[in-house]
């Protein structure tokens, strides 16, 4: 039992649950419980996005310092209005429709690897530009106007079963896939054996660039698809709807209990990262507290968990 | 020989990316070649090339400030509201802000802590802080400061002699002193540094002092431009002092940094925003091209590079 229990305390992700709990239970006591089951299926619903986004982030650190990808809003605007414009409203083309969102995201991701592969160009600075390039082309592309989702499309992203958002369930199966990768596939091992240690990673004969590659189109591609959920789920694409899930993306990774020096990755973490996270400004707008309050608040909060979690001696 | 020359031409590429650029800008608008034209195009330059060496001075220890744009927002806020009103309290609101910056400092040395998370959640304190100071934009900058940024120099504007200042003083104080030297090994090999007896501590906690400073330097001279505070004034500057830092020949880890290549690297940016402006781009490809610039330069660095490691 209590090696169990202690088993448990060792697991990186525990603090972003724990965390997340502490505040929906602090959000239900001031309201007195009135509407809190609603405020767990509002965060699940916004949760799904970010950790969406998330797990193609934290595929991107999890190779090593100073790798992340800056494009994953610009990605996510390009895929939401290209594919918005191709379905144009119509049902048929739903799956068309997806497979354009993906694509979107996976050119992206090969332009990213092109500039970081052969310009070696630092990944901060080589996301970054090529976000901006990608920002004007959803912006020339989609000149303002805004397209509405096919009626099912829109109808699947905003469908709630027994308190439960159909998506949000569809992306914890999509996690779980993704776990297994991470921790029982060649590629996954892969990535996380890179992050420890590239040189030796390469001397032992794995497959270095090819599954760096593999790593930022994979993250273009879950950028895509969620450029196209949150297309389907808020009416829309809209040219900013990325801009929150860049802090986002890699604040969720990080409180979640991945290294961001590389080579040590989970994926239940991100679940518990994104609830905190939403719950978190829930309950500072449910306090009834200004901007400025709410702002400092969330920022204390991030930093506080982030000590109190990843805060552990210089190992080696 | 041919070895010296290729290396000098690495040295050399932020200034001759800088010179390219204005060369471009003043054959598009030779109206620009003015003292006139020169301050517009300069003007905001300087507020950049502060924000991007306090980006440098963390970036030399190995570590990243996601949080200097909300900074530079917050002194300008401060600038634009006590620091007019109540001289005393706005001195020492700033004052207080660069000790936290020390504080940060220690904190992601003691807890062994990603700076970029920190410094992501110091971004949102900053900036909440900033909107508490001046919930909507406004205020008005104290007078000296508005008389010190509108100050005309002979010959040339007061951006270029400041912003050559600001190189040559940090480039005497980080390149050529005995300590700047520990505080660039801190980057390149923080535990030799340590077992040469310096308190890695100490290190970490100057360097974001010092960036502290640069950017209340930066807010300042922002809010002397603008004549006004807001909270999301100096957003963007993240991402610009990172980029300017790079473009300017700096590495993210290893404390391989050039003070003079980040004002450069500032001044380039700046400047790619007007060049764009007169090019008569579409508005749509405007931030676009600002990126594929980014990219040529750096391309054009890789390939001097390579001439380099072949010689």
């Amino acid at each position: 039992m209590t090696r169990a229990l202690s088993a448990l305390m060792a697991k990186p992700w525990l603090w972003s649950y724990v965390g997340a709990f502490a505040i929906w239970l602090a959000t239900a006591s001031y309201t007195g419980g009135i509407g809190s089951g609603e405020v767990l299926t509002a965060a699940l619903s916004f949760a799904t996005f970010s950790v969406l986004v998330a797990i193609g982030q934290m595929y991107v650190i999890t190779l090593g310092p100073g790798n992340v990808d800056l494009s994953i809003p610009a990605t996510m605007t390009l895929a939401g209005a290209v594919s918005m414009k191709i379905m144009d409203t119509a049902d048929p083309m739903i799956l068309p429709g997806l497979a354009i969102a993906l694509g979107c995201g996976a050119a992206v991701g090969t332009a990213n690897y092109g500039l970081i592969r052969l310009l070696r160009i630092p990944p901060i600075i080589a996301t970054l530009s090529s976000s901006f390039i990608v920002l004007s082309a959803a912006i020339s592309y989609s000149r303002g106007i805004r397209i509405k989702p096919p009626p099912l499309l829109a109808d699947f992203a905003t469908a709630v079963v027994f308190g439960i958002p159909v998506m949000a369930a569809c992306a914890a199966l999509l996690t779980a896939a993704m776990s297994v990768v991470l921790h029982r596939t060649i590629f996954g091992r892969t990535v996380t054996a890179i992050g420890q240690n590239p040189r030796a990673a390469r001397l032992a004969g794995l497959p270095v660039d090819r599954v760096r590659f593999l790593t930022y189109v994979m993250c273009g591609v879950f950028a895509g698809l969620t450029g196209y959920l949150l297309s389907g789920f808020s009416g829309g694409a809209a040219l900013n709807m990325g801009a929150e899930y860049l802090l986002a993306s890699i604040a969720v990774v990080v409180i979640g209990g991945t290294s961001v020096a590389g080579g040590f990755a989970n994926l239940p973490g991100l679940w518990g990262a994104a609830m905190l996270m939403f719950l978190l400004v829930t309950m500072l707008n449910t306090f009834g507290l200004g901007a400025g309050v709410r702002l400092v608040l969330t920022g204390a909060i991030i930093i506080a968990v982030i000590a109190a979690a990843s805060g552990r001696p210089r190992e080696r | 020989m041919k070895g010296l020359t290729v290396a000098y031409l690495r040295m050399a590429l932020p200034a001759l990316s800088l010179a390219l650029l204005l060369v471009a800008i003043f054959w598009l608008q030779p109206r620009a070649m003015s003292y006139v034209g020169l301050n517009l195009l300069l003007n905001l330059a300087l507020p950049i090339a502060f924000a991007t060496i306090a980006q440098m001075l963390v970036i030399t220890v190995n570590d990243l400030d996601l949080s200097i744009g909300a900074f530079v927002g917050f002194v300008a806020c401060v600038g634009a509201t006590w620091l007019r009103d109540d001289p005393m309290l706005g001195v020492a609101v700033l004052a207080a802000a660069i000790i936290a910056y020390s504080a940060v400092g220690a904190l992601i040395h003691l807890r062994n802590l990603p700076s970029i998370v920190v410094t992501l959640g110091m971004s949102f304190v900053w900036l909440g802080l900033a909107i508490l100071v001046l919930p909507t934009p406004g205020g008005k900058a104290p007078d000296w400061l508005r008389a010190a940024m509108t100050f005309k120099t002979p010959l040339l504007p007061m951006t270029l002699f400041a912003s050559a200042a600001l190189a040559l003083v940090v480039h005497v104080g980080l390149m050529r002193t005995a300590y700047g030297a520990v505080l660039r090994g801190a980057g390149g090999n923080p535990a030799s540094v340590q077992r040469a007896g310096w308190s890695l501590l100490k290190v970490k906690m100057t360097m974001f002092a010092l960036a502290g400073f640069f950017g209340v330097l930066s807010g300042l001279a922002l809010v002397g431009l603008t004549t006004s505070g807001d909270a999301n004034i100096a957003l963007r500057y993240t991402l610009l002092s990172i980029a300017g830092v790079i473009l300017g020949g700096g590495e993210f880890t290893g404390g391989r940094v050039s003070p003079t290549g980040a004002v450069l690297g500032a001044m380039t940016l700046t400047l790619a925003g007007s060049f764009l402006s007169f090019l008569r781009l579409d508005p749509d490809w405007q931030i676009g091209a600002q990126g594929a610039i980014l990219i040529l330069v750096l391309a054009l660095r890789v390939l001097i590079s390579r001439a380099e490691a072949r010689t």
